[in-house]
């Protein structure tokens, strides 16, 4: 039995489907886990190694390397800093010491209610509107200390909640097709190795 | 002097709210270039992308019809779109990509027919969420319109393209670790040779990589000819190119300009771009190309922005990104948050950086905090010289990829463009600049 939703399964499968080795869909597939549990749990990571044909460790050990998989809980909004060149010259680190007094955490910690995380960020490619802020990978704006304590008091009421989804929640746009012109060019052309096998039903391996 | 005359290439959408929609990309002749090229041959789509002399927009700046003459034949061959956009101050593939998905996804179905590919990635950075959502959509739409999937337009020619999230790593914006990644591993760059993407890349296929900007020149040079590409620019830099500008000027921002015809006096000072140092400063330092560059003084504000001439000059245009730091910006704090980038970021495989970029940081943040001593500017710039031996440009190579020789930059620039700054932290005991300390959290950890 798969602990992750027959949604999440059937979707992940899906996509396994769409990569020449299913492997290459196990960072997608981890950031599918994360939208519905909102971080990467034990048992997540052992469906998606059940999907995608490798070890639970392998996939802990692969989403280690990257920053925004978190295989502990996170808070519900992850306010992400840039504290990079461009904004830290537009005063990224003083927003960011107000972000810590405001909310009573340091940069990497959770506030007691789960509601947010904050984060020390590296440039997200935003830097003509320093300082950067993102919530859960949304950009909320170059913020000074004022309009961030009226973003803090609108998302602790809850007001913002279709436009910022809770974190984990990456692309809310699902890839519509599977892969309609592999059958005709690519599929005679690769070797034994080939697991083109995909679509829809055909990709539950595992589940 | 800006050329108001030049045309625009890539940025033509982003006046349009809706710019990112297949409605409004039809509406201004989307696709129009990929019918164009599917009825010529590979070949002379190749031919065309030569003569307009594309330099890729990547940052290394290779040319991409010759790289796409570089792919060693085979039956199966791959084409990944490196959206990974993750150099500090770099921001035209992010825009690109919300503004414009339509354009990104027409050229890398133009680049995979004339290169013959068995299937197209586009691998976008996992913090792009709007982005993500954006291609994705373009993508199903793409599929609908039957621009992508079997038998595109009727031609017999046939496409799959994945859009693939990345999911927080700067080295993944290097090809080869960009490969890995796209194959579910960890980022970690492969030595080259063997491992030149065009010759073993994804699942050990010849594998082009090219970026999301170079992608979105194509339809434009297909419509228009090679030639009319090839004739914006000053000799090898051709065509226009979208300059990030960011940091210490007044309109930080996005332009896209005819190659070499601007300065960076112009795209600093002129009204219509930058509008000059925020604040009324005085202008201390650029950087013309990304951190990864070494930094430029006053003294080069007349060079042309120009692959060629920024090269000669010992930095590079690298990713089209110009930082502008004024008389309030700190020497060493610059140069600190960015070799505290490159530590947080290297992958770890190689001594040198792994090790180097957190030694560094480590001295940097004891100057900065005034606890420094004179004998540290020696011990940098040897530390430095250990990583990329003699301190050129471009560096010569100790380790896999250049993240590591790239972390020299700032501090040898830092540190010989502004002796007496780094000498004034160690004789007063402190930041000469407002406010005299780092941040709490930066500084923590980072002491030795
Ligand atoms: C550390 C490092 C990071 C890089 N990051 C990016 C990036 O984010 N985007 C990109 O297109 N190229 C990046 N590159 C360059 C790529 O390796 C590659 O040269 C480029 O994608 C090729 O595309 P082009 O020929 O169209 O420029 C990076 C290189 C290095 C060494
Ligand atoms: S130079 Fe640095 S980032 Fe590049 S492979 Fe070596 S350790 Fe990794
Ligand atoms: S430096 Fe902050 S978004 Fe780029």
């Amino acid at each position: 039995m798969a602990h992750l939703s027959a949604e999440t399964m059937a979707d992940g499968a899906r996509l396994a489907g769409c990569y020449p080795e299913r492997r290459s869909a196990l960072i997608p597939l981890c950031h599918l886990a994360q939208a519905e549990q909102g971080y990467l749990s034990e048992e997540a990571m052992e469906d998606i190694a059940a999907l995608v044909g490798v070890t639970p460790a392998e996939v802990r050990g692969t989403a280690s390397f990257y920053d925004m998989l978190h295989t502990e809980p996170v808070g519900r909004y992850v306010l992400a800093f840039c504290t990079n060149i461009a904004c830290m010259l537009a005063g990224a680190y003083e927003l960011l010491e107000h972000a810590e007094e405001l909310l009573g955490v340091h940069a990497g910690q959770t506030t007691p209610d789960g509601l947010f995380t904050i984060e020390e960020a590296e440039c997200l490619a935003d830097c003509d509107r320093a300082p950067c802020v993102q919530v859960n990978h949304r950009f909320v704006g170059a913020l000074d200390s004022e309009s961030l304590d009226l973003l803090v008091a609108d998302l602790t009421a809850g007001n913002r909640q279709t436009e910022i989804p809770q974190h984990g929640v990456l692309c809310r746009v699902r890839r519509a097709v599977d892969l309609p012109a592999r059958r005709g060019a690519a599929a005679g052309a690769r070797s034994e190795k080939t697991t083109f096998a995909g679509g829809a039903g055909d990709g539950g391996a595992g589940s | 002097m800006i050329t108001a005359a030049a045309p625009i290439v890539t940025a033509r959408l982003s006046a349009y709210r809706d710019s990112h929609t297949l409605e409004r990309y039809l509406a201004t002749g989307g696709y129009d270039a990929l019918r164009k090229a599917l009825s010529m041959t590979p070949e002379a789509v190749h031919s065309e992308v030569n003569t307009a002399s594309l330099l890729g927009r990547g940052g290394a700046g290779f040319p991409a019809g010759r790289k796409w003459g570089m792919k060693r034949p085979g039956p199966t061959s791959y084409l990944v779109i490196n959206g990974d956009e993750s150099e500090p101050a770099t921001f035209k593939d992010h825009l690109l990509i919300e503004r414009d998905p339509h354009q990104v996804i027409e050229g890398t179905i133009i680049a995979a027919y004339a290169i013959g590919a068995a299937a197209a990635f586009i691998y976008c950075r996992g913090e792009f969420a709007l982005g993500l959502e954006r291609l994705t959509q373009a993508c199903n739409e793409a599929y609908d319109y039957g621009a992508l999937g079997a038998n595109i337009f009727g031609t017999g020619f046939s496409l799959d393209l994945v859009i693939h999230p990345g999911a927080g790593a700067y080295i993944c914006g290097e090809e080869t670790a960009l490969i890995e990644s796209l194959e579910g591993k960890r980022g970690f760059p492969r030595i080259k040779p063997p491992y030149f993407p065009a010759a073993i890349g994804l699942y050990g296929e010849p594998t082009i990589v090219n970026n999301v900007e170079t992608m979105s020149n194509l339809p434009w040079i297909v419509l228009n000819g090679g030639a009319a590409f090839a004739g914006l620019g000053v000799g090898s830099s051709t065509g226009t190119r979208l300059f990030a500008l960011s940091g210490r000027v007044r309109r930080p921002g996005w332009y896209e300009l005819e190659m070499s015809k601007t300065t960076f006096r112009d795209l600093i000072f002129d009204d219509r771009l930058g509008a000059g140092v925020a604040g009324g400063g005085e202008l201390k330092a650029f950087i013309p190309g990304g951190v990864s560059a070494p930094w430029f003084g006053p003294e080069h504000l007349d060079l042309g922005l120009d692959q060629d001439a920024v090269g000669k000059a010992g930095s590079m245009l690298g990713s089209g990104s110009v930082v502008v730091m004024d008389d309030t910006t700190c020497a060493v704090r610059a140069a600190w948050r960015i070799t505290r980038f490159f530590h947080r970021e290297s992958c770890g495989q190689c001594t040198p950086c792994r090790e180097g970029s957190g030694w560094l940081e480590k001295v940097l943040v004891r100057i900065e905090a005034g606890e420094g001593r004179e004998e540290d500017l020696d011990l940098l710039v040897d530390a430095c010289d250990n990583i990329a031996p003699e301190l050129g440009w471009p560096p010569q190579q100790t380790t896999i990829c250049v993240l590591g020789p790239s972390i020299p930059s700032s501090i040898v620039s830092g540190i010989r463009m502004f002796r007496d700054e780094f000498l004034a932290h160690v004789k007063d005991g402190g930041c000469p600049f407002p406010p005299d300390r780092l941040a709490s959290g930066a500084a923590k950890g980072a002491r030795l």
